[in-house]
């Protein structure tokens, strides 16, 4: 049996400044070195400034992980050498005086049981060292602190994984809480990056350098069966940290001797302790949104099918878009409206317009797959129900426009007519002849009615 | 041009049309540059132009253009500021510390940077990597430190006032040694942005002047919160008030911060019975663990000094040495070899006393003694209004006579670390002379009351009638 513990590193990329200046948060496209000033580049007498934003973000994830948050916190500097750290320390958290990290003794469900979060803690990113080559070959190595200070929120869980596919369910729930929230951008390069560590015997090997959730998975299940071999020939299994090498697909013991690194850590006296009274919790809780996993429960309870309820649940616009429109009539035709034909989460379609058409299919005064047009048309220019119903004549059509319709499409397809006669299938394509005819206006269950009796 | 006036009289004189901005500080500056003391490391030679744009201003600010030095620790946006290490040589801060700002704000002249100990490590100046500074009273001795170069500067009238830094004594022993009043504010009560940190939990920028009444002065245009640090906060004006006096003040003499020297000792049962003599009540405060406090104020010390001057790698600034072909572990160790001989031990010592298996003997063991300190120095304010002793505990010593014994260097801060460890004001006021040189004596309060510390500071200034600084 294995078991599998992570610490994931997640980029409060949504804020608008660093953890401790106000360079940018969202540092991607920049010219190397030109997101920097002498807070985060450790220039000699400059001083943190803590982001309130970022306290409040780390608060908001850690309750959403189900974790308590102490009534103060404080940084620490953790001490080590490395070019990508401008002052070589890191500001961090620590449990060095009890609980003082922004999260402690969290849970997520994921599948049937939970995964216990050990801790949420808040801590700067370091910068970015790009190598020409091999990084063991480079022959030079080019540093960018654009990064180099961004706020940072560590999640360590518990071993509680059984396996990699529970690791990849539990970082796509990670990962729609990240969004849901508003606080990170998982799709982004490198704004979310995990690490494991795996035992099947005694040892605990930690698994380093992953880049992609993808990447992890496949780490995780070579270092399985990597140490299940060793166990099952009666080798012994060392303690240690390895790298997975990206390009042979396998881990690798680390050079670096990291994991035994003495970081000398100490209260980080810069930065006062920070006070989170029950109040200032209570009311960063309050403002957060309704969880992915509760959200599509109650999508469940208005008789959405699973798979659309996934779909919007998960998307923090298509949610809203849901809940706007919502009034309760066609909530299942609403939520397949918003799960298919909203193209995605950067779609124009305002709630407003979506009731409109919604409210007009469940009258009867607009036929479900006008509806879906007019919602691409609105969702594409942004234009109200009415403006594209005058343009494109997406109003419904009466018993005898249909049947006059019907009968053109007939006279033109005598051979389909003749097919549909031998073989009751055929009549669908003549139902579609006749809905792309009058662009949709017509409600296929009456044009099919109409064909049925002709027949 | 006389350059002996104080802060307060330099103002009036330019109000009034008596004293040009531009010629006083142009014969400051001459002062300065002619000079075989050694105060500076940096003359502003376009100090005399500024100057004379105040002098053009219809609205002066307070300061009116007086000349100010500048600790080489704090940074200035125009010249160098290398903390009197080869490490920092020719390094020039993109940006002014807040206190810098205020001071120009209010249109006081930054003519210089002054020498100091390399890193603010030392208490003789000595350490400098770019030689001593000597005692304006007598050039063989040393100016006391580790901010040296501001008190000498003021000593031999080469600026009007100065900002130190205190981490352990830094301002107050340089100010005993020289003759001049050197304040350690409360911690927190002036901002600590752009002073290059050595021990960032218990330091703090400091007024040095030639009165109190200009120490507190210039207290009052740098204090206050900044929101560029986040460990400052609002201090009360300590100028308006400070004839105040100590009439019914209660001071405890600390039992275990004695002189060493019959002189010294003379000088604090002088200011004992001066300030009984303007109504003070005196007993006696006795503080177990002083004992334990210079061994706890060197661990701290240097375990935070390992930290912060780990960033001095010489990678994204620094002097001249290129990087190509070297590993960054060997490059940095390479690099850090300029760092000077007292710096070194203290960023060993500060690799060490933190470390795995060691902290809880050391680190851990001085937090505990600084956490007791700082219940005791809170239980003696709940007796006593101020503490007073000597500044420090022996008289200025020659130059060279001390430095191949860092442990007798570390114990001379046995009066001064104290105030720093708990966070409490602590000022020290020349008192007397003795044997040719100056003796100060030292007044701490509670923390936040610094107003009242230079208030009882000016009373005792008034009594002790100290002769004027030899210029």
């Amino acid at each position: 049996m294995s078991r599998i513990g992570l610490e994931i590193h997640c980029q409060l990329a949504m804020l608008e400044s660093k953890l401790f200046c106000p360079c940018r948060a969202d540092y991607r496209g920049m010219a190397p070195n030109t997101n920097v000033c002498p807070v985060c580049l450790g220039l000699p007498g400059a001083l943190p400034m803590p982001n309130a934003g970022a306290v409040r973000s780390a608060v908001a994830l850690a309750s959403a992980l189900g974790c308590a948050v102490p009534p103060r916190i404080t940084f620490f500097r953790k001490n080590y050498f490395y070019p990508d750290l401008p002052k070589n320390y890191q500001i961090t958290q620590l449990d060095a005086y009890g609980p003082t990290s922004v999260g402690h003794g969290g849970a997520v469900r994921v599948g049937d049981s939970d995964i216990r979060i050990r801790r949420v803690q808040l801590e700067e990113d370091p910068g970015r060292l790009v190598y020409e080559g091999a990084s063991e070959r480079t022959a030079m190595t080019l540093a960018d602190y654009n990064r180099a200070g961004t706020a940072l929120v560590e999640i360590v869980t518990e071993p509680d994984f059984d396996g990699p596919g529970r690791v990849r369910a539990f970082l796509n729930a990670l990962s729609d809480t990240l969004e849901n929230l508003g606080i990170s951008e998982p799709g982004m390069e490198g704004a979310v990056r995990a690490d494991g560590n795996v035992s099947v015997a005694e040892a605990r090997v930690e698994v380093k350098n992953v880049s992609s959730f993808h990447d992890l998975e496949k780490a995780l299940e070579y270092e399985i069966t990597r140490q299940e071999s060793l166990a099952s020939r009666g080798m012994e299994i060392a303690q240690e940290t390895r790298h997975w090498d990206e390009r042979r697909r396998v881990t690798v013991p680390s050079r670096a001797k990291e994991g035994e690194g003495d970081y000398r850590y100490f209260l980080e006296g810069d930065i006062p302790w920070i006070t989170l009274d029950a109040g200032a919790v209570e009311r960063i809780r309050g403002r957060m949104p309704e969880g992915v996993g509760q959200r599509r429960q109650r999508y469940l309870g208005y008789g959405v099918s699973a798979q659309v309820a996934d779909v919007i649940a998960t998307d923090p616009r298509r949610s809203r878009l849901f809940d706007e429109a919502r009034d309760g009539r066609i909530d299942v035709e609403l939520a397949n409206m918003v799960a298919t034909d909203v193209a995605g989460s950067r779609s124009g379609v305002s709630a407003a317009n979506l009731a409109r058409i919604a409210g007009a299919v469940a009258d009867g005064k607009m036929t479900r797959s006008a509806a879906r047009t007019a919602l691409q048309e609105s969702a594409k220019t942004g234009q109200s129900l009415e403006q594209i119903s005058a343009r494109m004549e997406l109003g419904g059509m009466g018993a005898s426009e249909t049947e006059e319709a019907v009968r053109e499409v007939l006279e033109r397809e005598p051979g389909a007519l003749e097919e549909a006669r031998r073989n009751p299938k055929a009549v669908n394509y003549l139902v579609g002849k006749v809905m792309s005819g009058c662009g949709g206006r017509a409600d296929p269950a009456r044009v099919l009615e109409i064909l049925r009796r002709s027949l | 041009m006389d350059l002996r006036v104080s802060a307060e009289q330099y103002a009036a004189g330019v109000a009034d049309g008596s004293i040009s901005a531009e010629e006083f500080v142009a014969a400051t500056l001459e002062r300065a540059r002619s000079s075989r003391i050694h105060a500076y490391l940096h003359i502003d030679e376009s100090a005399v132009e500024r100057a004379r744009a105040v002098d053009k201003k219809g609205e002066k600010g307070p300061f009116c253009g007086m000349p100010v030095s500048v600790k080489d620790n704090i940074c200035t946006a125009k010249t160098p500021t290398t903390c009197a290490s080869r490490m920092l040589e020719g390094y020039v801060s993109p940006f002014a510390a807040t206190a810098v700002e205020r001071l120009e704000a209010q249109d006081a002249v930054i003519v210089g940077k002054t020498n100091m100990d390399e890193f603010a490590m030392g208490i003789t100046t000595e350490f400098s990597a770019y030689g001593p500074t000597l005692n304006p009273w007598n050039h063989e001795y040393v100016p006391g430190g580790s901010s040296g170069g501001a008190a000498a500067a003021l000593a031999a009238l080469q600026c009007c006032a100065s900002l130190g830094s205190d981490t352990g004594g830094s301002v107050r022993n340089p100010a005993s040694f020289c003759g001049v009043v050197g304040f350690k504010p409360t911690y927190g009560a002036v901002s600590r942005y752009g002073l290059v940190p050595y021990a960032n939990s218990i330091e703090q920028i400091g007024p040095m002047a030639r009165t109190v009444r200009d120490a507190a002065w210039v207290f009052d245009a740098i204090s206050g919160a900044d929101p560029r640090d986040p460990t400052s906060r609002a201090a009360p004006a300590a100028l308006e008030g400070i004839e105040g006096g100590v009439e019914g003040r209660k001071f405890g003499v600390v039992k275990e911060m004695g002189g060493d020297d019959a002189g010294v000792s003379r000088a604090l049962s002088s200011a004992v019975s001066q300030l009984e003599g303007a109504g003070a009540e005196f007993c006696e405060v006795s503080l177990s663990m002083i004992e334990y406090s210079v061994a706890a104020y060197y661990v701290i010390t240097s375990t935070e000094a390992g930290s912060n001057l780990a960033r001095f790698d010489n990678v994204r600034y620094g002097y001249e040495m290129p990087l190509d072909g070297y590993e960054f572990n060997a490059y940095v160790s390479r690099a850090r070899a300029r760092l000077g001989p007292e710096v070194t031990r203290r960023m060993i010592l500060g690799g060490f006393v933190p470390s795995a298996g060691h902290a809880g003997k050391y680190f851990l063991k001085a937090l505990k003694v600084k956490h007791r300190l700082e219940r005791e120095v809170e239980d003696a304010f709940g007796r006593v209004d101020y503490m007073i002793s000597p500044t420090v505990p022996v008289p200025p010593f020659k130059i060279g006579e001390k430095i191949d014994e860092p442990v007798t260097l570390f114990k001379l801060d046995a009066n001064t670390v104290t105030a720093n460890l708990s966070g409490t004001p602590s000022v020290s006021v020349p008192h007397s002379v003795c044997g040719g040189l100056p003796v100060g004596i030292q007044i701490s309060g509670r923390a936040g009351d610094d107003a009242g510390v230079l208030r009882a500071a000016r009373a005792l200034e008034l009594r002790a009638r100290f002769p004027g600084v030899p210029g």
